[in-house]
């Protein structure tokens, strides 16, 4: 009886979701409402978590409860803690979303709601939720041991080395695109900037809030904090209403990247935690809260998708960024569907704190499938927007135009109606004097989320508040993202460092912990700097360098994984991660090729470079830095795909040797041990 | 009637204490508890301080994600 329940329920479940699906795929000319994607998404991850992944556990990972974890053998009530699978799994969630899931689908939708949708579907059923489940299971039966440890142990020592490599230019060149859509989302905005501003002093009220009057307690205060937050987001209004105090927090792109490069050498370097922890706390509570809020709304209030399933920009010639449907929208969304980065959380962390292996299909498939669903979520807001308005505010200037009218008639040129009056309603409806040309994702996506809830909560008369409510949101947590990497790099490059000169590797002594600040802060801000100055708006050239070095990362990773998967004796079931790997390297290779090779100037680095120096008249010296910056960026994404087939080459090789039977089978698990916690259901 | 009132009010104050749980252990208060617990002292400036002293050089190594 319970049998035919289960296969008629799940055969609704499935019958539901191909409708769904068949829905978002096949509708074309009117506009579909978000509860397709909503429907399609939930039947997906449903299914996907039910069967795919149990068959992962059962066939592949022989997941077994009966095994101690690390945290119960090497508990120290410090890095390794038995911790409840559900805490567990609101924990990783917190630590693997990042604003990538919101930037990446609000950037791939001018191919249309379709292409992303699809992708961070299929990506997230079958590649990301996969790798985030196999790395951190594999971590646990390694004692918690990190990607690079796992890679040098398993692949060799290049594979070691190269995931070093791979994860030190993931770092720096995301948090140069994550400062770059932070400058772009607070230039020429007084609001913006002064609701920032206030976060400083609001946290340090936090902090000596948290030492002084009631220890420890973090949600209490968080909750405080964010009120206040509220109230600044409030009070900005009347910032940019006064000339006096609108000229005093607005900023151009060069001084807000000059400002948070100073921000970020300042967070790694000096000791200010009575600043970070507090703020990094009410990022975390905005976060959370803001992406409930978020899902609640999209579901209550259902609205309608205005982007067409496919536009013309299928073709390489998209305004927001270049490139063809394929691989650039698979590159543009790297954490809604697969993210290596999650590889690093998922033997980083969570491996320590996990009580059953059994759990690691819970919170490694499960968080991702979270992550997935939020990044459905940036594709409704960004869709939900009129496709005009949508590429007015993401496209650049150097391809739309410099005036409103120039801008909104090549726009409407494009089949996308749009005038300059109703950007001008627009920006003065949400309090901005100007949305054009804010390149980068966030404020397309505030927008998004103001439209939304300005249909339920207070109407037109809050759209302001609500904008600059989701402006903060991404603003301070993509600031906080900023200040961890930018430590977390530093102790990379300290580790490093301390085995050419000792000292260098101490994380107390100064001297050292300046110089590798700056030259991490360096690092970044070069890559930020190239993106102000850039006449095709940055986010053209870094983010796809971004979700290249991202995915690379990911290649790694399953290279890894499958590695393991063979030493295991399960090669009949590598293809688990073998597909997925393929897709990668063929995504990957293509977009990177493209990137240094294409002969578009606006898709090639080097042909870039080549109309550059072509130029008729004299070479300015910012011209001269521009035809460096793109053979710079042609070098990277080389040497970036250089070292993964480097990786690529030597897994084959471990492949080949024991299927061959010339290599030994030899997995380097810590020895098993018999649980002493009382069974539970994993 | 009745015990599907209980059962309802059973798994909604389960939820909720869930709920809280993982709210206190992403905003480490759990974790400071564990200090506490694991030093033998009390809540207090100085044991917060020194918790902080603990907790922070960890923590500044846990990559976030994009």
């Amino acid at each position: 009886m319970n049998k035919t329940l289960a296969i008629l329920g799940w055969g609704t479940v499935a019958l539901l979701g191909a409708v769904a699906v068949g829905t978002v795929a096949m509708q074309r000319g009117e506009p579909i409402n978000a509860l397709w994607l909503v429907a399609a998404a939930t039947c997906c991850y449903a299914l996907g978590y039910r069967f795919y992944s149990k068959f992962i556990a059962a066939k592949i990972l022989a997941l077994d409860g009966l095994r101690a974890t690390p945290a119960e053998r090497l508990e120290n009530g410090r890095d390794f803690v038995v911790t409840n699978k559900w805490v567990l799994f609101g924990h990783h969630f917190a630590a693997i979303a990042g604003p990538g899931p919101l930037v990446g689908p609000v950037l791939a939708a001018q191919f249309g709601y379709l292409p992303g949708t699809m992708w961070v579907l299929a990506g997230a059923v079958f590649a990301g939720c996969v790798q985030d489940f196999v790395i951190l299971l594999f971590s646990v039966r390694r004692d918690g041991k990190s990607l690079t440890a796992m890679a040098k142990d398993e692949i060799g020592p290049v594979g070691g080395f190269v995931a070093y490599v791979a994860v030190t230019a993931i770092l720096i060149i995301l948090l140069g695109v994550c400062a770059l859509i932070v400058v772009n989302a607070l230039k020429s905005s007084p609001w913006g900037t002064f609701t920032i501003a206030m976060t400083m002093p609001i946290a340090l009220l936090m902090g000596v809030y948290l030492r002084r009057i009631r220890p420890g307690k973090v949600l209490e205060v968080s909750a405080l904090g964010f009120v206040l937050v509220l109230a600044a987001i409030w009070g900005g209004q009347y910032v940019s209403q006064n000339p006096a105090l609108a000229r005093l927090f607005t900023f151009s792109a060069p001084t807000l990247a000059i400002l948070i490069m100073v921000y970020g050498f300042a967070a790694s370097a000096l000791p200010v935690w009575l600043l970070l922890a507090p703020r990094d706390y009410l990022s975390t509570f905005v976060k959370l809260g803001t992406i409930a809020l978020l899902g609640v709304g999209i579901v209550a209030l259902h609205p309608t998708l205005h982007m067409p399933a496919l536009t013309r920009f299928v073709d390489g010639t998209g305004p927001v960024f270049a490139g063809k449907i394929f691989p650039f929208a698979f590159i543009t969304i790297a954490c809604g569907a697969i993210s290596g980065f999650h590889a690093l959380i998922s033997s980083g962390t969570t491996p320590k704190l996990i009580a059953r292996e059994t759990q690691t299909r819970m919170v490694g498939y499960g968080a991702m499938m979270c992550e997935s669903a939020v990044a459905v979520m940036a594709i409704i807001a960004a869709c939900v927007l009129q496709p005009g308005i949508y590429f007015a505010i993401n496209s650049p200037a150097g391809v739309v135009g410099q005036s409103p009218a120039a801008a909104a008639a090549t726009i409407s040129g494009w089949g996308f109606p749009v005038t300059a009056a109703d950007m001008q309603a627009l920006a003065h409806a949400v309090g901005e004097l100007t949305l054009y040309n804010r390149t980068g994702g966030a404020p397309a996506f505030a927008v998004g989320m103001a439209h939304i809830f300005s249909h339920s909560l207070g109407g037109e008369t809050l759209m302001a508040l609500w904008y600059h409510f989701a402006l903060m949101f991404e603003a301070l947590f993509i600031l906080t993202v900023l200040d961890a990497g930018t430590r977390v790099a530093r102790f990379m490059v300290q580790d490093a460092l301390g085995h050419v000169y000792k000292p260098l590797g101490r994380t107390s002594w100064y001297p050292s912990i300046l110089a590798t600040s700056a030259l991490i802060v360096a690092a970044w801000g070069y890559f930020l700097w190239q993106g102000v100055k850039d006449p095709l708006g940055g986010i053209n050239s870094l983010w796809p360098l971004f979700g290249i070095s991202n995915q690379l990362l990911a290649t790694v990773a399953l290279c890894v994984a499958t590695t393991i998967i063979i030493k295991m004796h399960r090669a009949k079931y590598a293809v688990v991660t073998l597909v997925p790997l393929a897709w990668l390297v063929a995504v990957t290779f293509t977009a990177s090729w493209h990137k240094i090779f294409d002969s578009n100037p606006r898709v090639g680095f080097l042909a870039q470079a080549r109309v550059l120096a072509a130029s008729p008249v004299p070479i300015s010296s910012a011209t001269v830095q521009l035809i460096f910056n793109n053979r710079l960026d042609a070098a990277v994404t080389g040497a970036l795909v250089v070292m993964v087939t480097l990786v690529l080459v030597e897994s084959l090789r471990q492949w080949m040797g024991i299927l061959n039977g010339a290599k030994e089978a030899r997995v380097k698990e810590s020895p098993f041990v018999r649980t002493r916690l009382v069974e539970e259901q994993g | 009637m009745n015990r599907m009132r209980k059962m309802i009010g059973d798994l909604a104050s389960t939820a909720v204490a869930v709920l809280i749980e993982i709210l206190r252990e992403i905003f480490d208060e759990a974790a400071y508890a564990r200090f506490l617990r694991r030093s033998g002292m009390a809540s207090s400036s100085e044991a917060y301080a020194a918790f902080r002293q603990e907790f922070d050089e960890a923590k500044a190594r846990r990559p976030k994600c994009c």
